[in-house]
């Protein structure tokens, strides 16, 4: 496996869904080939990054007011509880 | 907010007193995702106001819809799908398009074969666990995503950070899975070229050879 091919199938390794005879040859270009290991690692802590992070805080006055409406359409719907 | 639900209280068991009924299920229902789907909507259309509409219309659109939702997928799944809709609707009026797919047929930056290379290599100095509690670190995040093309923006977003699968997010962009796909590799390679380029540990840069094989 090259470098180039490696790339191509990046997804797929990260996302655990490669086919695993392709697995062992991307591996076995990894073990000896650092900067791709480092790329690997690097993609994988980018997407942890991501998804840690802190969300946006929802401003309280919206969310008061969506909570009210959505009370009011509640009751709309089921009018008898 | 008094909510008489434990937090263990499982989605299944909260949609069925919703529909059931049961106002209370359906807060602890919103409040459980609310927040999810605003992070989501302002990472998407990068516009509070906006994302408070799509918010809202999501909650909305949950309400009305609840009776219809069966299960097939899960709840987070299927009111991620609403505001995920709801967001794109936004971005297709204002580019001033009618038409419901964006920009489905397969583009030359959709080829495999021209998939930048990574060019900045080099070990992060500090783990994500450390990173994700910086301010900087926060700034540097939005802005390389406010820096990725449209259509690669909202791949990363479904797929890698509210882990919608493949499927779902092809389904979701109206894109088939293969560009859907190329468009993610895209979006992780170029956040990881950003992002390393000022986490990365310039004594510890490696370069490629540039004809590697093994």
């Amino acid at each position: 496996m090259k470098c180039e091919e490696l790339l191509a199938m990046l997804n797929e390794y990260v996302d655990g869904t490669i086919d695993p005879a392709v697995c062992v040859e991307f591996e076995k270009h990894m073990a000896g080939c650092n900067p791709c290991q480092v790329v690997v690692d690097n993609i994988r802590q980018t997407i942890t990054l991501y998804k840690d992070g802190q969300p946006y805080a929802m401003p309280v006055q919206f969310r008061e007011r969506m909570h009210d409406g959505l009370r009011k359409k509640w009751k709309e719907k089921f009018p008898a509880r | 907010m008094t909510n008489q639900f434990p937090p263990e209280t499982s989605d299944a068991k909260l949609v069925s007193r919703a529909k059931a009924g049961e106002l209370d299920a359906f807060e602890a229902l919103t409040n459980r995702y609310e927040q999810r789907v605003y992070g989501l909507a302002v990472r998407m259309l990068r516009q509070e106001q906006d994302a408070e509409d799509v918010t809202q219309q999501t909650f909305l659109s949950v309400l009305e819809n609840l009776e219809g939702f069966r299960g097939e997928a899960s709840f987070s799944t299927w009111v991620l799908r609403i505001a995920s809709h709801a967001a794109l609707k936004i971005i297709r009026k204002r580019k001033g398009l009618n038409t419901v797919s964006l920009e489905e047929a397969t583009e030359p930056s959709d080829d495999l074969n021209s998939i930048p290379h990574p060019e900045f290599i080099a070990d992060w100095r500090q783990s994500p666990e450390h990173l994700v509690e910086q301010n900087e670190v926060r700034r540097l995040l939005d802005d390389a995503l406010t820096r990725l093309d449209e259509k690669h923006r909202l791949v990363f977003l479904l797929r890698d950070v509210e882990g919608l699968s493949v499927k779902e997010t092809a389904a979701a962009l109206e894109l088939s899975e293969g560009n859907m796909k190329v468009r993610l590799l895209r979006a992780r390679l170029q956040l990881r070229e950003e992002l390393t380029r000022v986490l990365g540990d310039p004594a510890r840069q490696l370069v490629r050879s540039p004809h590697h094989n093994e």
